[in-house]
């Protein structure tokens, strides 16, 4: 067992701090917000330092190291901005199943350019009506000579209005012979954004994570090149949740710092803070209150961190991703809210940052599966089969 | 039982205001969310329909309706999900201060106003460097000749943009003993030297024209001196029972709103296999914790508006009510949204408003750990 962090793992952070403290202007950050926009450029610089694909490997211009050091750099993000860390974090959202699934010629011709900064991505998985239950979905490819035709819809797409292209989980074979199992036949699809018959609208507007606006995105015979599969035929249920496991990580690195930043905030003010004649920091009260924010920090950073380390040494388990996003979310939720009390009625300003984190926090907990959702996903790891 | 008697005046009164706010203010919510403002007109249509200050005397325009009416119109104006029209503050908590402390005169001039919604009103006490810790105040009172000099500033001051009329609470500089330096001012908009500063951006309450107001050399006649002088702190301890009270009667009727629409939800709504969220044993036992909880506030809070409509001293209960039904919100709103999944991240589910909007709950009025301070003392611990 080995705690500390190394020489490369301690550079990283201090130049992903560095960066967010250079870039992430907080007067900008909350004017675009409220636009549900994300500064110009931001993704591309982070690009052009390796931050984006950093977990990437290198035949795609990827920074060639693990989910733990991608953990790094959100958790860093996110200590300075959770709105901005975790709508750059989320620039490549679902191209991880293109990363750890795609082949060659596809993972070359799409993913340099996710690194760089140039392209954005994002995953379709979710229908109406459907809830999380993916083993029903409705969307179809069918092949039709060198090309697939899809038709369906699906919903709460994040930055489905600006990303370039989509990863599209889609019922590629039909679904009849009674007894087969109900996960086959779904695919996952790389669909360019600016292809026909694609329509992105009910564009919401947000309560957390306001950069990164949910979307419908519809389908209607839109004609894709039959090499934009990801993976094999028939394989697309697996490798969403595969993917799902590795984002859930993500989220927890991600409310990791949310948490962290909402904390450093409500410290700073608490040491400056007077009422009653003293600091707030020194009414008991108050430390305690601390106290119990910097230990569930500190359980949640090793939670993620086991996680991701987990991940990166290909012994990871779903109910492991689950716990990390549950645990670490709800710290950040209850930091957060704590942060925002300490700050008094300044907490519920928007001009001291906190009730945003808590807004974060909140998309942090219910995105990628709210806690029952996750719990169930431990209850079946952790049971298992019963006879 | 019920604890409360409501009679059948009280029930046709909630229902011709439930009627009046179908037709006069949910419609118009989400535009006033987006205006961060809720125009006066709508102010002046609630007074108009007797629904501002239902308690005040018939001399001046009012119905001398007791304190159920009050509570009816609080938990009326909790149901239609926005902050703006916060006829709370001004019929139960500022209006209050001056028909109790107030002259003669001062009644005739205002309280009709007070009560058609001419005359919006707000109170002044919190300051940039003391919120809760109200002796920590700074801006000052000094004594002119005829005139008092008000100077300072005042923040989060709710109904600040749209005020007609605004307690002042400030210190006469030239008394030490701080309990009897504080004073309260009547100041009127349009007073030079009265200005309002921006009009604060908040992580909720949209509609609700929280702003800063500033006092520079600003010049009122000493007849809106509101009370004795240096009776501020007095005047303010003896209203803040009911200030805290009202905020737990609205955090109380959010807590059952924001559930039922949460019960609605999930046994409309199913997952993919067509088995309604309510079907789910996890749900079903989040539901009943939150019912059993909202149900425990209803008793307490309900005795407590039973005690303090009989004139009774509850304020530790008041407080301990402020405390655990305001954290209630909060709780409820965060476990309500979970059920609601992705949707509940989007502003067209209405408990991100609530989430979004009860979080201040907790804040004002005293935060939840002054209410916590105040049960201790008067607890003898």
């Amino acid at each position: 067992m080995d705690f500390k962090l190394n020489k490369s793992q301690k550079e990283i952070q201090k130049a992903a701090w560095e960066f967010a403290r250079g870039e992430f202007d907080k007067e900008r950050i909350i004017e675009l917000s409220k636009k549900q926009k994300i500064p110009d450029n931001i993704i591309e610089k982070a690009g052009e330092l390796g931050f984006i694909g950093i977990h990437y490997s290198e035949d795609v211009d990827g920074g060639g190291m693990g989910l733990f050091e991608h953990i790094l750099v959100c958790e860093t993000f996110c200590r300075k901005d959770s709105t901005l860390g975790s709508a750059l974090m989320f620039s490549g959202y679902g191209a991880e199943c293109l990363l750890r699934n795609g082949g060659k010629s596809l993972k070359e011709k799409f993913l340099p350019q996710i690194v760089d900064g140039q392209l954005t991505s994002t995953g379709a998985f979710l229908e109406p009506k459907q809830g999380y239950d993916l083993t029903k979905v409705s969307t179809t490819a069918e092949p039709d000579g060198e090309e697939w035709v899809l038709n369906g819809k699906k919903t709460l797409v994040p930055a489905g209005n600006t990303a370039g292209i989509y990863v599209v989980l889609c019922q590629t074979e039909a679904r009849t012979a009674s007894g087969a199992d109900p996960l086959c036949g779904m695919s996952l699809i790389l669909v360019a954004a600016d292809t026909d018959g694609i329509s992105v609208d009910n564009v919401s507007q947000k309560m957390g994570g306001r950069m990164m606006p949910f979307s419908d995105i519809t389908f209607e015979n839109v004609r894709v090149p039959g090499s934009n599969l990801i993976g094999k035929q028939g394989n697309g249920y697996a490798l969403t949740q595969n993917f799902f496991m590795e984002n859930r990580i993500q989220i927890a690195g991600l409310a990791l710092g949310t948490a962290q930043g909402a904390f450093d905030r409500a410290l700073d003010y608490v040491k400056q803070r007077e009422q009653f004649g003293k600091k707030l920091a020194q009414f008991q009260i108050t430390r305690h209150k601390l106290a119990d924010m910097a230990s569930k920090i500190e359980a949640a950073r090793y939670i993620t961190y086991h996680a991701a380390w987990c991940f990166d040494n290909k012994t990871i388990e779903p109910h492991q991703a689950s716990m990390a996003k549950m645990t670490a979310a709800r710290a950040a939720m209850e930091v957060s809210d704590e942060a925002i009390q300490l700050l008094g009625g300044y907490g519920y300003m928007t001009e001291y940052e906190v009730e945003h984190f808590f807004r974060d926090a909140k998309q942090a907990e219910i995105f990628q599966g709210p806690p029952t959702i996750q719990k169930d996903i431990i209850a079946d790891s952790i049971i298992g089969k019963l006879k | 039982m019920d604890i409360l008697h409501y009679t059948d005046e009280h029930k046709t009164f909630r229902q011709r205001l439930q009627t009046f706010l179908e037709k006069e203010v949910t419609p118009n919510v989400d535009q006033w969310e987006k205006d961060h403002i809720v125009p006066k007109t709508a102010w002046q249509k609630m007074g108009r329909e007797g629904f501002l200050c239902t308690w005040a005397s018939p001399e001046y325009g009012g119905m001398d309706g007791d304190f159920l009416y009050s509570v009816i119109v609080a938990e009326e104006m909790a149901k239609t999900n926005h902050t703006g029209l916060c006829s709370m503050l001004h019929s139960d908590i500022v209006v209050p201060y001056l028909n109790s402390f107030g002259s003669n005169e001062q009644k005739k001039k205002y309280m009709p106003g007070c009560i058609s919604g001419d005359i919006i009103t707000a109170v002044a006490m919190t300051e940039p460097d003391a919120g809760s810790d109200l002796a920590g105040m700074q801006a000052t009172a000094e004594i002119d000749g005829d005139e008092i000099i008000l100077n300072g500033s005042k923040t989060f001051i709710t109904n600040g943009i749209n005020a007609d009329l605004v307690i002042v609470a400030a210190k006469n500089p030239a008394e030490t003993n701080v309990y009897q330096a504080v004073s309260l001012y009547l100041v009127e908009d349009g007073t030079p030297g009265f200005k309002r500063g921006r009009q604060l951006d908040k992580m909720g309450f949209y509609s609700q024209d929280t702003a800063e107001l500033f006092f520079s050399n600003c010049r009122i006649p000493k007849e809106n001196i509101l009370g004795q002088q240096g009776m501020g702190f007095m005047m303010l301890m003896e209203k803040l029972q009911q200030e805290r009270l009202m905020c737990a009667i609205g955090g109380q009727a959010a807590a059952e709103l924001m559930l039922k629409w949460t019960i609605d939800y999930c046994k409309i709504h199913t997952d993919a296999s067509g088995k309604p969220f309510s079907k789910s044993q996890a749900n079903q036992f989040v539901i009943v914790e939150m019912m059993t909880e909202v149900k425990l506030g209803r008793a307490f809070l309900d005795q407590l508006i039973a005690g303090h409509a009989a004139g009774e001293n509850v304020v530790v209960e008041t407080s301990m009510a402020k405390y655990w039904i305001t954290d209630l919100d909060n709780k409820i709103a965060s476990r309500c949204l979970d059920l609601f999944g992705d949707f509940g991240l989007t502003e067209d589910c209405p408990i991100a408003r609530g989430l979004r909007d009860v979080r201040v709950l907790s804040i004002f009025a005293g935060t939840n750990e002054v209410m916590k301070g105040i049960a201790a003392k008067f607890m003898g611990l």
